[in-house]
């Protein structure tokens, strides 16, 4: 990674510990200005601390943090001014109206009386909601409660936003909107930092993705090249029954192969130059997300 | 080299702005539901006027020096104070950062915790020195004189509201759940709210629930509210606002630790 590129989010070393579990173990993460960082991991990876972190909603126990050039947690409130974030449980006021909502935020983001009344139109074009301004958030559907969300993180046009698990529990549909509007932001030159579980979400959307698994950046990359790096070009998926499944694991393994179980299939990976029978398909994210964090569940 | 913003004025302590934002979200918010928050802060202690003032009223006439609806108006005003600062300060704390996530929404904007405890116990003081006018104005009604003092009275209440109202947060922020406000309640704003000097004076409690009541934040209180009616007794009443002030800030201090310490890991 360039040196000398300027950075939206800069963490080195950064420890964070809960009694005697240790959330975040030791994390380097860099977002470059004008980009989309996707934050990939299993649950307990320590995604959800790492955002936390970045808001000053927890203080880091050992390593450097900044953000926007300013550190953390002592100028928490400067990089706080220009971010916006969108947390994983919806936490709007829900017997206010879309706009009021977004009238309050526009106030807590320290929007001057003249810039507020533009800042709420833009934000409601945005989320696509300028015809539900006087709806009540109780009455909205899940999809539009979550463009709300998003649409009240950029009340105040941030240069950074963080995104916790912005499409989680949605309809394909409705992910699929959210994510044109995060491509939007992205294209209009907004550093993002995005966790998510969704690994189609981290590939679509990020132009470099980080794998945390036990607290800790496992693989840092552009989605393709981390595919190439750990997976490989090709998979090729073999089905069977268990007992036969189980022979082609060993079989590939004893050839230098890696393999990940998909649940019915096995995918032989890192294939360099082996043609194996089977299904050939590209190789994907989640092939790399798996050989990197593990089959098991953490 | 990771310097990606220019430098923006340090942001300070208590600013202002933050404050006026959480203020601004609670006024939006009490705009949906201030009709059953104010029928309740106001009819409550009525009732309690009405029903000691004209059932003990009838009879014992005079307590205290003063006819026993004007010793009962006056003190209920403590009581419409204490139940609209105290309960919220518990109840809606205790909600919006553990049930509805209010807090981490509004953490997430350049809003410490101080500013945010700071400008909840203010908005609750407001409305708690509102309230406690409505006790007031109904003795009034009932033939209580009125006197320049009373104007003081909204003060007052605001003032012991706040300490009330960070009292109730510093509960809401110790708390582990829901339930555990029934200890407090019992134990606590019960027989505070019984030895003030609301319904009945002081003077004949033994000995040590008199040292209570003069620790008792609510009864200086009752002794203001009452003196601005009456007239105001110098001294005695300096001492009144000092305590009602201390602990205002004993609380608003304690209230904005706890709560740090409880939303900040």
């Amino acid at each position: 990674m360039a040196a000398s590129a300027p950075l939206a989010i800069r963490l080195r070393g950064v420890v964070k510990r809960f009694g005697s579990i240790t959330a975040v173990a030791g994390l380097d993460l860099d977002v470059p200005v004008g980009t989309c960082v996707g934050l990939l991991g299993p649950n307990g990876a320590g995604k959800s601390t790492t955002m936390k972190l970045l808001t000053g909603q927890a203080r880091p126990d050992e390593g450097q943090a900044s953000v926007l050039g300013y550190e953390l947690p002592g100028d928490s409130k400067q990089a706080r001014a220009q971010s916006g974030v969108v947390p994983q449980l919806d936490n709007l006021d829900t017997t206010l109206t879309v706009e009021q909502n977004l009238v309050v935020f526009a106030h807590l983001y320290r929007l001057g009386r003249r810039e507020r009344r533009p800042a709420v139109e833009r934000a409601l074009a945005i989320a696509n909601l300028a015809d539900r301004r006087d709806t009540r958030v109780d009455k909205l559907s899940g999809g539009m409660r979550r463009r709300l969300l998003i649409a009240r993180a950029l009340v105040h046009h941030p240069q950074l936003v963080l995104l916790d698990e912005p499409t989680v529990g949605l309809d394909p549909q409705v992910r699929q909107e959210l994510w044109a509007l995060i491509d939007r932001l992205r294209s209009e030159g907004t550093s993002i930092l995005m966790s998510t579980h969704y690994i189609e979400e981290a590939e679509r959307l990020a132009d470099s993705v980080v794998i945390m698994s036990h607290g800790r950046a496992v693989a840092v990359g552009p989605p393709q090249r981390l595919i190439e790096e750990h997976a490989g070009a090709e998979a090729v998926e073999v089905y069977g029954p268990p007992a036969r499944l189980a022979e082609v694991e060993a079989e590939a393994h004893a050839a230098g192969l890696a393999t990940r179980r998909t649940g019915t299939s096995v995918a032989l990976l890192r294939l360099n130059g082996h043609a194996p029978a089977g299904d050939r398909r590209p190789a994907n994210l989640e092939d790399v997300f798996v050989l990197l964090t593990g089959e098991e569940i953490q | 080299m990771t310097t990606a913003a220019p430098r923006a004025a340090r942001l300070r302590r208590l600013e202002r702005p933050a404050i006026a934002g959480v203020l601004v979200r609670e006024i939006i918010n009490f705009s949906s539901f201030w009709r059953s928050t104010t029928f309740s802060a106001t009819v409550e202690p009525t009732i309690y006027l009405l029903a000691f003032g004209f059932g003990f009223g009838s009879l014992v006439s005079e307590v205290a020096g003063y006819e026993y609806v004007e010793f009962v108006g006056t003190g209920t005003v403590a009581t419409a104070v204490l139940f609209s600062s105290a309960f919220p300060g518990m109840f809606s704390t205790f909600i919006k950062y553990k049930f509805q996530r209010t807090y981490d929404a509004i953490l997430a904007a350049p809003v410490d915790v101080e500013e945010l405890v700071t400008a909840e116990a203010l908005w609750i003081g407001v409305r708690a020195g509102t309230y406690g006018c409505a006790p007031l104005l109904v003795a009034l009604a009932f033939g209580l004189d009125p006197s320049w003092g009373m104007l003081l009275v909204p003060f007052f209440g605001f003032l012991a509201g706040f300490g009330w109202a960070a009292f109730g947060i510093l509960i809401a922020a110790t708390a582990t759940s829901i339930e555990n406000f029934n200890y407090v309640i019992s134990a606590a704003l019960t027989p505070l709210f019984l030895i003030a000097g609301t319904f009945f004076p002081i003077d004949g409690l033994p000995g040590w629930a008199q040292t209570l009541a003069q620790l008792n934040p609510l009864y200086h209180l009752v002794e203001l509210v009452r003196h601005a009616a009456f007239g105001f007794e110098g001294a005695a009443d300096l001492v009144n606002l000092g305590v009602v002030t201390g602990f205002g800030l004993l609380m608003w201090r304690l209230a904005a630790w706890r709560m740090e310490k409880r939303l900040i890991e």
